[in-house]
């Protein structure tokens, strides 16, 4: 079919029958949503065991003090590679995937908006990453100054070796491919949306991407930025963060974390909606306070810029900074507040069932509530002069990613799985799943909280021995986190191969098409969906609001 | 209009993998070549080949289809919200050099010429912009002026905001004489800049021992107006590609994306300039 000849075929159909490419080019040269959101999946997975065996290395590392395993930079290099893994390899690109899946079925749109800028941003993203991970087998090693890359330490020989403008560059194509990515989303939802839906009728999974993907828009840059100046000092002999020539190392957090604590927010902002829209179909009830769900997040992405030297209390700052910083940052905890009240309240009197989405879903709401209220410990300034730089501020995160963004992923995989594949997964091993994955990632972190209110710092890969009794409790329950995660890669493959072999129904789940339009397609979804935009939305998720 | 078919999806892209694989070889070739390494530079070549290669081949394959009428309204309307959120994106990385200029001047430079740090390190530091810092990192050196060289270049820049919209209004009115001229003048401006910030660069280097590494003099300066002669440097060759398409008879007062695009990408790029001139220059 030629393509000019699609111009001018404007009353027939035949050409969205077109179906995929054969064989492996097809996944290179794709343009078409689905395979690029499968695509971003998959690759988000693979990097999660990627990720997740650096962090097998750092709790065997861990599990007694003394060396045992490997020598302290290669340590060092395994917690920096991890975050920076997990962040740009694993959790963002994830959701990028769903984002690519969800938004055009979710407001019928045939197809992202700029399709072959969709698949630019996937390349880029393995582009970065393998520049990335290329580091490893480098002289010297991956970069092992922290993920966060602060000069001057960054800049020393001995903490890069050959590695810092890899890394560097790996920076500028995960910021490509993440703006892109954003371009793609926000062209899509405000120009691909069915005519039928205004914009506070969109599931709230749509919302929360829209905001993150202005939020990617405006801080990758400002990485790109930050990295550029190290690489220029580094080798072009600038001197941005050398105070010897008049700059400011603290210069550099102060753009990381501009960047950085935004950062963070476009890794829950759609665990959010994800959350909000998984709840309300279990619960079997509209979401309450969908239009102060919408405004909550808006409200947490603007807090997000105006926050972020909260991760640098003890860098020297002056007390009205201080001041200003700390109750800016407790004021995040009212729209975030907001949010946890709504997704309780949506199930207050549901007619609740607990299928694993649902469980890894409640589990969500509990245990990142949990990491917001050490969050909100850590924002009263002169507390944090205790946290900082310890294992608290590490359970602290790791709460609000992992049993957050992690589970929701968890939990978004076996929501929408039967829908994308129409297979079944096994529900008892995904129940077996949720429950070995609850209970080992308390014992992997709660321990931490108690390690860092003693005083155990971050990023070290020994320890004084008073340490050793709840490193050891944590590094079980990580091991036994990990393994519980092949799990989930079984599941995923014995669903995508047949799962349990039971036919799927179009909504899936029990009156599911009430809440969004995808429930309202054929199961399996076929190639080219919503070729014609629906005539009329579902409105079951905006009730409580009119 | 009822239906989404209208709304052009292509069902395959080469170009995007290929762009990514040059794009890849050259920074890693350039990582190489910051390492030493003598594959360094064949490696920069090859990447950058296979880069201008997808931007010619994927560009020519775009203005094709444009001007097959493959793009309806809509499609028009998703570049231009792409090309906007682009230019916000250059706004923002700008801001990151604008801001660190602030920075060092209101906060980090007056830090070290007070308190302990004045007496206890560097007693003889006087914390005044401009400077190389207390070490007198890169040595003496004069700082650059804003009325010779940058004054002409603002006035370059402004006539070619003029001359560039004057072809706009060419386009609109089915008067291709009008859009030409327009874009001709607009892009020579656009290298002229470009030619009298060399002969800056030049005249800072060899005359007045202004250098990259004058300190954070040095750094904001040559960072802010190296970056923005590079914009200037894409904008003028992307006006380039627009005037050679003008001239095979493309874009209508319906349709011209591309035309736009690159307006507003050169309005951006002369705002950024103003800024730059006031506080880079002036101030």
């Amino acid at each position: 079919m030629s393509a000019a000849e699609d111009a001018h075929d404007h009353h027939d159909d035949h050409h969205h029958d077109h179906g995929p490419e054969k064989g492996l080019l097809r996944w290179i040269i794709t343009t078409n949503h689905k395979d690029i959101g499968t695509l971003y999946l998959l690759f988000a997975l693979t990097m999660f065991f990627v990720g997740g065996a650096m962090a097998m290395v750092i709790r065997a590392e861990l599990f007694e003090p003394g060396l045992q395993f490997v020598d302290p930079a290669f340590f060092n290099s395994m917690t920096t590679m991890h975050a920076l893994v997990m962040v740009f390899g694993a959790v963002m690109p994830a959701f990028v995937g769903l984002a690519n899946w969800q938004i055009p079925l979710m407001i019928g749109a045939t197809d992202m908006a700029l399709p072959r800028m969709n698949n630019m941003s996937f390349w880029m993203l393995v582009a970065g990453v393998l520049l990335l991970a290329s580091t490893l087998f480098m002289e010297g090693g991956a970069p092992n100054g922290g993920w966060t890359l602060y000069p001057p330490l960054v800049l020393q020989p001995i903490t890069v070796g050959k590695a810092l403008p890899f890394a560097i560059f790996s920076v500028h194509l995960l910021g490509i491919s993440s703006i892109m990515g954003a371009i793609n989303i926000i062209a899509t939802i405000f120009n691909m949306r069915a005519p039928a839906m205004k914009l506070m009728d969109m599931p709230l999974f749509v919302w929360t991407w829209l905001i993150t993907a202005f939020l990617l828009i405006a801080v990758m840059p400002v990485f790109a930025g930050a990295v550029t100046m190290l690489l220029t000092d580094k080798f072009f002999h600038t001197s941005f963060f050398n105070a010897a020539g008049g700059g400011d190392p603290v210069l550099y957090e102060h753009i990381f974390w501009f960047f950085g604590h935004p950062e963070v927010y476009i890794m829950i902002l759609p665990t959010f909606g994800v959350a909000s829209t998984i709840i309300p179909v279990f619960a079997r009830k509209p979401l309450f306070g969908y239009a102060s769900m919408v405004w909550a997040t808006a409200s947490i992405a603007f807090l997000s810029f105006i926050v972020w030297a909260h991760h640098m209390f003890t860098v020297g700052m002056p007390i009205a900074g201080e001041l200003y910083f700390m109750y800016a940052t407790m004021i995040i905890a009212v729209p975030t507040g907001v949010k946890v009240f709504n997704w309780t309240a949506t199930m207050w009197k549901g007619a609740m069932t607990f299928e694993t989405p649902m469980l890894f879903s409640i589990a969500f709401v509990v245990l990142f509530t949990l990491g917001g209220f050490t969050g909100l410990m850590m924002s009263i300034a002169p507390s944090d002069f205790q946290y900082h730089d310890t294992y608290f501020i590490v359970a602290h995160f790791h709460y609000t990613l992992v049993p957050a963004s992690v589970f929701i992923l968890m939990a978004a995989g076996y929501f929408w799985l039967p829908k994308w594949t129409g297979n079944m997964y096994n529900e008892k091993i995904g129940q077996l799943h949720f429950w070995l994955s609850v209970i080992s990632v308390n014992i992997l972190f709660f321990p931490q909280h108690f390690l860092g209110l003693a005083g155990m710092p971050r990023r070290i890969p020994d320890y004084a021995v008073q340490f050793a009794d709840w490193n050891m409790i944590s590094s079980v329950g990580g091991f036994i986190f990990g393994a519980s995660q092949l799990l989930f890669l079984y599941i995923v493959i014995d669903t995508i191969r047949g799962g349990t072999g039971e036919k799927v129904s179009d909504e899936v789940w029990e009156d599911a098409s009430k809440h969004s339009l995808e429930w309202t397609l054929p199961t399996p979804l076929p190639y080219h969906t919503w070729t014609t935009p629906p005539a009329s939305v579902p409105t079951e998720h905006v009730l409580d609001s009119h | 209009m009822s239906t989404n078919s209208t709304y052009y999806i292509p069902h395959k892209a080469t170009w995007p993998v290929i762009g990514t694989v040059g794009l890849m070889i050259m920074l890693a070739g350039f990582a190489n070549f910051l390492n030493g390494s003598s594959i360094g530079q064949p490696l920069m070549i090859v990447g950058l080949l296979t880069f201008i290669t997808m931007l010619v081949g994927w560009f020519s394959l775009q203005a094709k289809e444009s001007e097959s009428g493959m793009y309806n309204h809509e499609v028009g309307i998703s570049y231009r919200h792409g090309m906007m959120w682009f230019i916000f994106s250059e706004i923002v990385f700008f801001a990151v050099f604008f801001g660190t200029l602030w920075y060092t001047r209101n906060l980090s430079v007056p830090w070290l010429g007070e308190g302990a740090t004045k007496e206890l390190l560097w007693p003889a530091f006087d914390a005044t912009w401009p400077t190389n810092g207390p070490g007198k990192v890169g040595g003496e050196f004069e700082p650059m002026g804003a009325w010779g060289l940058p004054f002409l270049n603002t006035l370059l820049l402004l006539s070619s905001g003029v001359t560039c919209t004057w072809a706009h209004h060419g386009l609109l009115a089915k008067n291709r004489g009008q859009l030409i001229k327009g874009l001709i003048a607009t892009v020579a401006l656009g290298f002229l800049f470009v030619c009298f910030q060399a002969i800056e660069y030049h005249e800072a280097y060899t005359e007045m021992g202004l250098t990259l590494g004058s300190g954070v003099y040095g750094s904001t300066f040559f960072m802010l107006t190296g970056f923005h002669g590079f914009h200037v440097c894409v904008g003028a060759i992307i006006l380039s590609v627009v005037l050679f398409r003008s001239t095979r008879g493309h874009f209508s007062p319906e349709n011209h994306f591309a035309f736009e695009a690159a307006a507003w990408y050169w309005h951006f790029v002369d705002v950024v300039w103003l800024g730059l001139f006031i506080f880079v220059y002036l101030m």
